[in-house]
């Protein structure tokens, strides 16, 4: 368990975690949302006693970092990547590790088999690919066997088959009962692996919910349908019970209805349809709204998202 | 978290690095090849010296000439040994595994600082005997009065070299900017502080003044073998632990 009480930092007068609570529960994976910049890494450098919070406390199971006897064996983490020497082999990474935790030189033998390093152990780490970095980080992590997990960014620059490993990995701490903190700026990362949800922007705290609550407070499914008789569908739809809302360009959204029901009663009374489509908002839509205040550095391309609802060019109207 | 589980650690950290290997080696070899070389070269000279020069003749001081360039490769490793850990990120996991500060950084020191100690006895005596060899009729013993001593010292004065690095780049984090300014201060510095008046007094404590203090004194000769800087840097050694 991990519990962050009005955990502050203030580099000068920018502020990079502002009074931050919750509590990361064991048995599940929580996911540490946010864009990049919103204070994920500095909060956990905090968690590990790297970096001294101006305000605030973080305790795990209860104690200060300082004050844990062996750190590793309560909890690993993966911070970014490559934080070791490049020039020493994976093996001695790891068992210099072990050995100022009190490990078993075993133990190293055994993460290396888990995160399949075993062939390039005696390499030196200056030669890893970015994928056998993470897993050298993971296999750090793992090492004194700890109750409590938190990396930061694990899918970071991983192939398909390294992300599906990753995820599998996390279910399975969790399932152990075992505490698992992972940070991600993907929303759809997150909503693969994840239990429960903290969401952070700019050092501040947006929302602390379960997954499946935020899946169900913020992802839409409705049936997009346009059609040239539009009044006399809107009635027919009324009359079948449907609830239909315009939503502009003669656009009607048919909330939580199926496409098939729609396009059933249209056809048994005539009417034209131009288009019946299902949608889903997708989370990611929902994590921007959600966050679109308080992220840090808009881009200002084109191709840049825009929160939904906003239209190019609005902003010049407004002006 | 007991003390001797983190120096183990660092020592396996120490061990399974490149650079400690080649940069203590280059410290035996240059220190010992460039003492017989001037050991020879002076054996050479000797029969065209004029009388004060043979009776200022210090055959232990002439063996360790090669020091003055192997100690820059022992900065080197003390720099190294410290800013490596910044330079890489490995202090980040350094200190997730360990993170009592105090704990951390003295078993740093106190495994590399024992190994230099080693290495700089090594050199030491290694330096001494091969140099005595050079030297042939004009060779000190090991058991004449203070060469014991001169020959200790050196190895000491290796070590505490070493350990002055690390703590340099302990405070500066950059291999980089500790070499830049420990190479200059080695070389000039120390030598400026030293010779002019107004700094005389700090120049005295600075590690590498024994060096330049028994290259300018002309000492009132005696029959037995001086025992040179070496018994200077001895004494500089004992002054620091006290201090």
């Amino acid at each position: 368990m991990i519990e962050l009480e009005g955990l502050t930092k203030r580099y000068g007068e920018k502020v990079a975690v502002n009074n931050l609570s919750f509590t990361v529960r064991p048995g599940i994976v929580t996911g540490f949302l946010g864009p990049n910049g919103a204070g994920k890494s500095t909060t956990m450098r905090m968690i590990l006693g790297l970096d001294h919070p101006t305000a605030g406390d973080v305790r795990i199971d209860g104690k200060h970092y300082q004050q844990l006897k062996d750190p590793l064996t309560y909890i690993g983490a993966l911070l970014e990547a490559k934080a070791w020497h490049g020039g020493r082999s994976a093996y001695n990474h790891l068992l210099c590790l072990a050995q100022s935790n009190g490990i078993p030189r075993s133990r190293v033998r055994e993460v290396l088999e888990t995160v399949g390093l075993t062939a390039v152990a005696k390499k030196k780490t200056k030669g890893f690919s970015m994928g056998m970095g993470q897993r050298l980080g993971i296999a750090a992590a793992l090492l004194g066997d700890p109750r409590i997990l938190m990396f930061d960014e694990p899918v970071n620059g991983l192939d398909p088959e390294g992300i599906h490993w990753i995820r599998t990995l996390m279910k399975s701490l969790a399932a152990q009962g075992r505490t698992v903190f992972v940070s991600s700026h993907l929303m759809s990362e997150m909503a693969l692996t994840a239990d429960h949800l903290v969401v952070i922007g700019q050092g501040r705290l947006l929302a602390d919910t379960s997954m499946a609550d935020f899946i169900a407070r913020n992802s839409r499914s409705y049936v997009r349908v346009r059609s040239p008789q539009r009044e006399r569908l809107l009635d027919v739809l009324h009359q079948a019970g449907v609830v239909a809302v315009e939503s502009g360009d003669g656009v009607l959204e048919v909330d939580g209805g199926k496409a098939e029901h729609v396009g059933e009663l249209a056809a048994q009374h005539g009417i034209t349809l131009h288009e019946l489509s299902p949608q889903q908002a997708s989370l990611e839509e929902a994590f921007m709204q959600l966050t679109a205040e308080s992220v840090e550095y808009h881009a200002h391309s084109e191709t840049s998202p825009r929160p939904s609802g906003q239209q190019w060019g609005d902003g010049w109207k407004r002006g | 978290m007991a003390t001797t589980q983190v120096v183990r650690s660092e020592w396996t950290k120490i061990r399974s690095v490149a650079s400690t290997v080649w940069t203590l080696s280059l410290v035996v070899v240059v220190t010992v090849a460039l003492g017989m070389l001037i050991s020879a070269l002076s054996k050479n000279e000797f029969d065209s010296m004029g009388a004060q020069e043979r009776a200022e003749f210090d055959p232990t001081f002439i063996s360790f000439a090669g020091m003055s360039l192997g100690q820059l490769a022992m900065i080197v490793f003390g720099v190294l040994v410290v800013s490596n850990e910044y330079s890489t990120g490995m202090i980040r996991t350094s200190l997730a595994a360990v993170p009592q500060r105090g704990s951390f950084l003295f078993s740093k020191i106190a495994v590399a600082g024992g190994l230099a100690l080693l290495v700089g006895l090594v050199t030491s005596f290694a330096a001494f005997f091969l140099g005595q060899a050079m030297l042939g009729e004009h060779r000190a013993e090991i058991g004449d009065q203070g060469v014991l001593r001169a020959v200790i010292g050196g190895g000491l004065y290796m070590a505490l070299i070493a350990m002055f690095s690390m703590g340099v780049a302990a405070m500066l984090r950059s291999p980089m900017l500790s070499l830049g300014i420990l190479m200059p201060f080695f070389f000039l510095i120390s030598n400026i502080l030293g010779n002019v008046d107004a700094t005389k007094k700090v120049g005295r404590f600075l590690p590498t003044r024994p060096a330049a203090r028994s290259c300018r004194w002309s000492r009132p000769s005696t029959t037995t073998p001086r025992t040179g800087r070496g018994a200077d840097w001895g004494s500089w050694a004992c002054g620091c632990s006290r201090r």
